[in-house]
């Protein structure tokens, strides 16, 4: 279904409003109240098979993780192949912000990235993906009527052309064949 | 391609800076600095980091500029209020058995965290016998410290954090309001010293028995992350004690062996 895929080292994700049911690996947006005790990553650890947790500054990105920005703090990709946080401004209204995550990814790791963006109702992660597309990473964008919310998606569909447009299924099968080209 | 070339013209960059200035970004976390460097472009009109550099070389008024826009600063009263809260409930009694106290605030940007710590001690009786040393590397920061002026739009939430902090009186009974403003009563910084002081350049000035410095670690790289925990070792007296912002750690640092933790959830540490 898919054309041969890049070799990868790290996906993100950005979601804002209504995209709880769809997370798979690896650095993670999701926008959320601005309450620093967020039981996100307890919640996701029990229903996947990936260690899930809130990123801590100048976390080491490893294999078979899943980080969560936590609440309050812009997460960021520094090219060590680490994970950094920042209490700078929001962006985009948003603190974490998905186009701060995706921006750094693209600057840290060019092509071996996958960014993916879901259902949200504000236009955070389309500026962040399109540079990821500019740095020649793959990018994915939920089709806006299957979204919950379609904001978002459309706001990136506005601006580039994404490697795919996908539904949540689609996109699953996506993570398979990419995890599959990573093992 | 293009980026590579920006990665070096950020080296470059940060070195003419020192160079020039004495001011060390070498060891700042790289994404969110070059950001902050990107946006520079765009407010001081330059099409390169190299056209920045060369302009804030040769002028004085713009790296004071660009200082403001690099370490923007980004803080309000009583953050994270369980901090506070503990600070009050597990730390403040043990304070309480020194006769005189010297406090370092590292980072103090422009004074929230110097307040907010100035009226827990009023509070809890210690004000008087605290000598407060409250650094930065942004004059202009610390010149609005000393002011003492917050946005009158702020309070509402303020006053909630001083609440959930465990205060004990009214939050307006520390401020004036006027127009969109408030002034905060100077007594309460009458025993603040506000020093220029950089964690990546300078030394420890004194001995203190708590060190306060919260989300300025995560603008830091692992190894400037170590020296600055190296200054507060050092500065702290035997069983002094440590507060970071809440996703900061000591953990896999040069210094997780020195220190125990007093109140982990609220990354509040103890000098061993």
């Amino acid at each position: 279904m898919f054309p041969p895929l890049k070799p990868l080292r790290l996906i993100v994700i950005g979601a804002s409003a209504g995209g709880l049911q769809v997370l798979l690996p690896l650095a993670v947006v999701l926008h959320l109240p601005d309450d620093r005790n967020s039981r996100l990553a307890e919640l996701f650890q029990q229903r996947l098979a990936l260690r899930v947790r809130e990123a801590e500054d100048k976390d080491a990105i490893l294999p078979g993780s899943l980080y969560f920005a936590p609440p309050g703090y812009h997460l960021l990709v520094e090219d060590d192949f680490t994970l950094s946080l920042s209490r700078d401004e929001p962006v985009q209204f948003s603190r974490p912000s998905i186009d701060v995550l995706f921006e750094s990814a693209a600057d840290a790791l060019g092509e071996q990235v996958c960014g993916i963006l879901l259902t949200g109702a504000n236009q955070d992660g389309a500026s962040g993906l399109h540079a990821l597309a500019q740095n020649r990473g793959i990018t994915v964008v939920q089709s806006p009527q299957s979204a919950e919310v379609p904001t978002m998606p459309e706001a990136a569909l506005k601006r580039f052309h994404p490697d795919f447009v996908l539904d949540v299924p689609g996109i699953h099968l996506l993570l398979i064949e990419l995890e599959r080209d990573h093992g | 391609m293009s980026e590579r070339l920006q990665d070096i013209e950020l080296r470059l960059l940060l070195e003419g800076i020192f160079l020039r200035y004495s001011h060390d970004f070498r060891n700042y976390s790289k994404a969110s600095l070059k950001r902050r460097v990107l946006q520079a472009l765009t407010r001081f009109d330059c099409p390169s980091i190299s056209t920045l550099q060369e302009r804030v070389l040769r002028d004085p008024a713009l790296f004071a500029e660009l200082l403001q826009f690099i370490t923007i600063p980004v803080s309000e009263m009583f953050r994270d209020p369980g901090y506070f809260l503990a600070l009050r409930q597990q730390v403040v009694p043990i304070l309480r058995t020194y006769p005189s106290l010297k406090v370092w605030i590292a980072g103090c940007s422009t004074g929230e965290e110097v307040f907010s710590m100035a009226i827990l001690f009023q509070e809890e009786g210690l004000l008087e016998r605290t000598l407060f040393y409250a650094t930065d590397i942004n004059p202009r920061s610390m010149e609005k410290a000393r002011q003492g002026i917050f946005p009158l739009e702020r309070m509402r939430a303020y006053t909630a954090s001083y609440q959930k902090a465990g205060g004990t009186r009214a939050f307006s009974d520390y401020y004036t309001a006027a127009y969109d403003g408030v002034l905060f009563d100077k007594s309460l910084i009458a025993n603040v010293t506000f020093a220029d002081h950089s964690l990546a350049t300078d030394s420890v000035f004194s001995e203190t028995q708590l060190v306060s410095c919260r989300n300025v670690l995560i603008y830091f790289n692992k190894n400037l992350q170590n020296r600055a925990l190296g200054l507060f070792h050092e500065s702290l007296s035997h069983r002094g004690f440590l507060g970071l912002g809440s996703k900061e750690s000591l953990d896999f640092s040069a210094y997780a062996s020195h220190f125990e933790p007093v109140v982990k959830q609220e990354r509040l540490f103890r000098r061993l």
